[in-house]
């Protein structure tokens, strides 16, 4: 019940008489540092992820089941694509609101997040920003609508931090090119409809150029890869191809070197930044519910100094992160986001979820390792999250590049 | 047929409840609002009779603080076309809800008046009755099933025991009850459309309503803590405890 107050000045912010409050699941108040769409963005996705997303997780993870509809179900409600202009399908919504929405889905699982993040970072950002008219007019609005699945190929078996080591190689021939080489990891791709491969391109000077390969072209298939302990809620395949033929028309114009996969991959990472934290934010809440209802030795083991120290760690270092990627998404709204920025901040977030997810197992005892808690799964798929689209060490690599003028990578 | 829906702004219900200190109510401060659930429902139903061509315009109205505006532009984002706001600092009482709204009822000329059966907030369960009676119109409450004939309205009330199915009189007013639809998520361009869509706002007193509060709250209280229940060791301690000191037997 919420009675009558009278003379009630201010509602959401504290009148200035009283006490500032502490929120302890918001320490900074970042609830405030949003505008009213990209809050009202944020319950959407909050919604639906909840309520359609966790009921099928457990299952998913479980047996490395997925269901198809996620896809329909993002696309309808405008979470594929979330920054593409209207015209094209896309919510022409900002990067902040991006981010909400990959914190969102992380909160219940990365491998979702990981299909979203692909489709809207990975395939429709090259197409939109690299792409002719025409491959926007016949791509986007069928990935926007989650009609079509998209998957990016760039990461080979033995080309993964070092891209510019590619073998997949792009022959001309007669109205086109021939593809053949080999794309593993790849997110989504035994679903995909459309696949973004980069290849070497004689033509071009052997320089690395982006294609639109489409699902059913000759000599293109996309197996899954059995076996991940991360990830699992979600497909993740290769991408082979022998001599697959790819029209003219589905080169991508506009970029050429690795500079078009990095300015794609630059997003995601934004993304992934603050959906990491999403995950962690899950482990910590679970830790701190499950330790103040699990009694040992006559009291909450949330009553001992060794678990209250953990928790204040989870929430001090979530809340700084939160802060340093809102800040880095109003820069990339303003267009002032430089790569490292990125970098900095995807790093931080993977390598302290992992941190949090792993000791929020801890706290839950032997229950942390059963699915149905939940975090189990968080640390297996951050460890994923950790690796992929640069490991931990090579954004330090770029962080160490970018302040000493030396690079260490070869 | 216009269809004017009012909406509230409440403590989202999902969060938990703080007491102020000096008990004069409850604590709002950096709490997470939300639109009240039955209020969603509302917009939900106005909506839908709008996509089936029943309703011709759907128009979200919310009195209250001046961040009602966000709770109307969640409505526009669920597919109301327009929104009117009443911004007042004073704590609304169903009665002066109620004034305002036939206020705007006498402006808008809807031809039916969708709204929660109650807010969660204050769980009063009364402005829709006074709204109706205010204005002299028919009035179903608790619904859970509407259909528009011409010129009357069938629905179906949760009543105590079953359901009671009506037919009113159009203009009507109908408050809805928990089953009626389920509301739907605002998508993202829906909700980037909701921005430039637009929002009149009229003051309590452009509408000519007093608006003073006639209750005063003396204290609130949170429920007390439950206290955990005992073991008995044999059918005769249970069946004396519940003599001499349940005394239900």
């Amino acid at each position: 019940m919420t009675p009558a107050e009278p003379a009630r000045k201010t509602e959401g912010g504290a009148p200035a008489q009283s006490k500032p409050q502490f929120q302890w699941d918001d320490p900074l108040l970042l609830d405030e540092q949003l505008d009213e769409d990209e809050r009202m963005i944020r319950d959407t996705a909050r919604a639906y992820c909840q309520e359609k997303l966790l009921p099928r997780v457990l299952e998913g993870n479980r047996h490395e089941t997925h269901d198809r509809a996620m896809m329909n179900e993002m696309g309808e409600l405008g979470l594929l694509g979330a920054t593409v202009p209207t015209e094209y399908g896309g919510a022409g919504a900002n990067y902040v609101s991006y981010g909400l929405i990959a914190r969102e889905v992380e909160r219940v699982d990365s491998a979702y997040r990981s299909a979203m993040s692909v489709q809207s970072s990975l395939v429709m950002y090259p197409i939109l920003t690299y792409g002719t008219e025409e491959q926007r007019r016949k791509y986007l609005p069928k990935l926007a609508a989650g009609e079509w699945v998209g998957s990016f190929g760039l990461t080979e078996p033995d080309a993964g931090s070092d891209p510019g080591s590619m073998k997949t190689r792009a022959k001309k021939v007669d109205g086109g090119y021939s593809l053949s080489g080999a794309k593993m990891w790849i997110t989504s791709s035994p679903l995909a409809d459309v696949i973004v491969v980069w290849a070497k391109s004689d033509a071009h000077d052997g320089k690395i150029r982006g294609f639109i390969l489409e699902k059913g072209m000759k000599g293109l298939s996309t197996p899954a890869i059995e076996g991940k302990f991360s990830l699992r809620a979600w497909p993740t395949g290769e991408v082979v191809m022998d001599e697959v033929f790819v029209p003219e028309e589905n080169l991508l114009p506009n970029v050429e070197g690795l500079k078009g996969p990095f300015g794609c991959l630059n997003r995601a990472r934004f993304g992934i930044s603050w959906g990491a934290l999403g995950a962690a934010e899950f482990c910590w809440h679970a830790a701190r519910g499950y330790t103040l209802e699990r009694k040992q030795f006559g009291k909450p083991l949330a009553q001992t100094q060794l678990i209250q120290k953990k928790l204040a760690d989870m929430q001090t270092e979530i809340t700084i992160g939160l802060q340093a990627v809102l800040r880095l998404g109003r820069l990339m709204d303003e267009g002032r986001a430089a790569p490292e920025m990125i970098s900095l901040c995807k790093r931080n977030s993977c390598g302290k979820a992992l941190d949090i997810a792993r000791t929020a197992r801890d706290m839950h005892g032997g229950n942390g390792i059963a699915d149905e808690y939940h975090v189990i799964r968080h640390v297996m798929n951050l460890e994923a999250v950790n690796t992929y689209e640069g490991t931990h060490d090579v954004h330090a690599l770029i962080l160490g590049r970018a302040q000493t003028g030396l690079q260490a990578f070869s | 047929m216009k269809v004017l829906v009012p909406v509230k702004r409440v403590l989202d219900p999902y969060v938990k409840v703080r007491v102020k200190q000096d008990k004069s109510g409850v604590d709002l401060s950096n709490a997470k609002m939300a639109m009240n659930p039955f209020c969603e429902i509302a917009v939900e139903q106005a909506v839908r009779l709008k996509e089936q061509g029943v309703a011709s315009e759907v128009v979200v109205v919310s009195a209250g603080p001046q961040q009602s505006q966000e709770t109307l532009r969640t409505g526009l984002a669920m597919g109301a076309d327009r929104g009117v706001l009443i911004p007042t600092d004073v704590a609304l009482e169903p009665l002066a809800i109620a004034k305002l709204l036939k206020a705007v009822v006498d402006k808008e000329d809807p031809g039916l008046v969708l709204m929660g059966k109650q807010a969660v907030d204050g769980d009063n369960n009364q402005t829709g009755q006074m709204l109706a009676a205010l204005l002299g119109w028919a009035q179903g409450t608790f619904i859970s099933k509407v259909e528009l004939q011409d010129g009357a309205a069938q629905v179906t009330r949760e009543i105590d025991g079953g359901l009671e199915t009506l037919q009113v009189k159009l203009p009507a007013v109908l408050t809805v009850d928990l089953r009626l639809c389920e509301p739907r998520y605002a998508s993202l361009p829906n909700i980037m459309k909701a921005k430039k869509k637009p929002i009149d706002t009229h003051s309590p007193e452009d509408l000519g309503v007093d608006v003073t509060p006639r209750l005063q709250v003396s204290r609130v209280e949170e429920p007390p803590a439950r206290q955990a229940g005992i073991k008995v060791e044999s059918v005769q301690e249970l069946v004396k405890k519940l003599h001499e000191e349940a005394k239900v037997i």
